[in-house]
């Protein structure tokens, strides 16, 4: 099956901290998922037991079938590629083309493949203007951009984003959204970690909630922000437009602007 | 009285071209919250090392006008009194905490040791502002163990202890999520309660638009726009300024739209909903 699949998956870290309990998920080729949950609810363990940066405790993790128990994280790495939460763990080159293209020369593409794949992974990022800066030069919010060209430029059939909306501004969230478009017309698996409510019901269907270590809820943005119990467990917030909707006392479960406006101009 | 004056400045890094923040008049009263909005790289951050004077005293290069804290030139301040008047939190949760403090108590203390407040005078203080802000689950915990939310209330707690009249928060919650976002903002009310004058730079212009009295909007260095809360946040020009509106100036715009113009663009959640009612009658 082309999928990432976790079955009954556990983690523990070696001091015995658990951060994950019975995690079951499919995720298909293609979709495109976000997970939100409070600090500390589990979301980047669990993205990393999906590129085998963590191995379960106990459970399986398969990509498109392999279990990532057999694999080494490198192997892995050609199917899902990982945008750590902070930039500054992934990078280390002195400047940002060379960055973006280290990983190409490591994988022994030939020149005209590594050169139209920066150029793809650059222009979808919009980060044309820092090619050559020092990536510790460039700011904070832009640096996520170099770091998630790094990992377009892999091409692998998944992408983890974490927490890329963090410090970015009306462009910058922009430039994630037609981002996330743009791969998901490639037939690109994209999964989104993000605190940012208002980016979930803009851009995603699919929700997946995490609370206290489990996945509690795995529903569409509409349901999930209708929920009092999932937004109570998982300590969520509706979009500021469910909210008006919700104090209006008005039906239809909304979450966006236009289906406000809708139901009062009747 | 006037807090802090800015007049005609402008500044520029050492070894940049260009200037970072080009001329810039405003006069800041004392006790206002006021808010900076506008895109990334539009000098929000350097604005902060201005008003809080590390613009000249750490930061070199070029500083063309004037710049006054308390009626003082920022240049004859002390740079250590400048640190006990103006207090200042960090963007990012992870750079926030010393690292050199095995207890969450010793942390907030750390400022007020470094004043050399007597023993007994120190402890009354953290407890009070550790009552103050709910922290008495944390206080034996190590501040490197904690989370992004946690650590940004301890780092509030360490400001408040130190009582500085004046407050600079550089996105404090770009990191949290939304709970520990509730929780920083009601500690900012509470210091707005106090009567501290705060600078908050900040990307969620909903959150803005509840807890400013006053917003700028810089834009290449510039400001571009500033005014009262509801009159700049209510302008459809911001969207050209790389800067959102608030869902409420938004919604009441498409409900303009839409042939049901509500009394005015207003811009907090529950402006909107009192408006809406009035004129939908739901």
């Amino acid at each position: 099956m082309e999928a990432i699949e976790l079955k009954n998956v556990s983690f523990a870290y070696p001091d015995g901290h658990v951060a994950n309990e019975e995690l079951n998920l499919i995720i298909q080729k293609g979709e495109r998922v976000a997970i939100v949950g409070q600090n500390g609810a589990g979301k980047t363990t669990a993205v990393k037991l999906m590129n085998g940066l963590n191995k379960p405790t106990s459970g399986d993790v398969l990509i498109n079938g392999m279990n990532t128990k057999t694999q080494t994280t490198a192997q892995i790495s050609a199917y899902v590629g990982y945008v750590f939460q902070n930039p500054d763990d992934q990078i280390f080159n002195s400047n940002v083309q060379k960055e973006i293209e280290y990983m190409l020369h490591y994988l022994k593409l030939n020149p005209q493949e590594i050169k139209r794949r920066v150029s793809r992974a650059v222009e979808m990022t919009g980060i044309e203007g820092y090619l050559h800066m020092n990536p510790f030069d460039v700011p904070y919010s832009t640096r996520k951009f170099v770091t998630i060209a790094m990992v377009l430029a892999l091409e692998t059939p998944y992408i983890i984003l974490d927490e890329p909306t963090a410090g970015q501004d009306l462009h910058g969230i922009k430039t994630l959204s037609n981002l996330l478009d743009r791969l998901q017309d490639e037939g690109k698996c994209v999964i989104t970690i993000t605190h940012d409510m208002e980016f979930v019901a803009d851009n995603f269907t699919r929700v997946v909630t995490m609370a206290n270590k489990r996945i509690i809820a795995d529903d569409s943005a509409r349901n999930i922000f209708w929920s009092k119990e999932i937004i109570t467990e998982a300590r969520l917030k509706k979009p500021q437009i469910g909210e008006i909707s919700e104090e209006l006392g008005l039906d239809g479960n909304i979450i966006f602007r236009h289906e406000l406006v809708e139901l009062l101009k009747r | 009285m006037n807090c802090i004056s800015v007049k005609n400045v402008s500044y520029k890094y050492p070894y940049t071209e260009g200037f970072a923040l080009k001329e810039l008049n405003y006069e800041f009263e004392k006790g206002k919250c006021y808010g900076i909005i506008g895109a990334n790289g539009s000098g929000k951050t350097t604005f902060c090392n201005l008003l809080r004077g590390m613009i000249p005293h750490f930061f070199e290069g070029e500083l063309t006008g004037d710049v006054f804290i308390e009626e003082t030139d920022v240049r004859n301040w002390d740079s250590n009194l400048l640190s006990t008047k103006i207090g200042y939190i960090f963007q990012n949760p992870f750079t926030q905490i010393s690292g050199i403090k095995e207890t969450v108590f010793e942390e907030i203390a750390l400022g007020l040791e470094n004043l050399g407040m007597e023993k007994e005078a120190l402890i009354d203080r953290v407890i009070e502002v550790v009552k103050l802000l709910k922290l008495e689950q944390l206080i034996k915990k190590n501040p490197n163990n904690l989370s992004g939310g946690q650590k940004q209330r301890v780092a509030f707690a360490s400001i408040i202890a130190m009582n500085n009249d004046i407050i600079v928060i550089d996105e404090p919650t770009s990191q949290l999520d939304p709970e520990s976002t509730a929780e920083i903002f009601s500690i900012i009310n509470l210091l707005r309660n106090q009567g501290k004058t705060i600078f908050l730079v900040e990307h969620k212009v909903d959150l803005i638009a509840e807890y400013s009295d006053e917003v700028i909007v810089l834009k290449d260095g510039q400001i571009t726009l500033s005014g009262s809360t509801q009159e700049v946040l209510s302008n459809m020009d911001l969207l050209q300024m790389g800067v959102m509106l608030p869902q409420a100036s938004m919604l009441s715009y498409d409900m303009q739209k839409a042939n049901k113009q509500l009394d005015s663009i207003a811009i907090t959640k529950s402006q909107v909903i009192e408006q809406i009612k009035q004129r939908v009658g739901v």
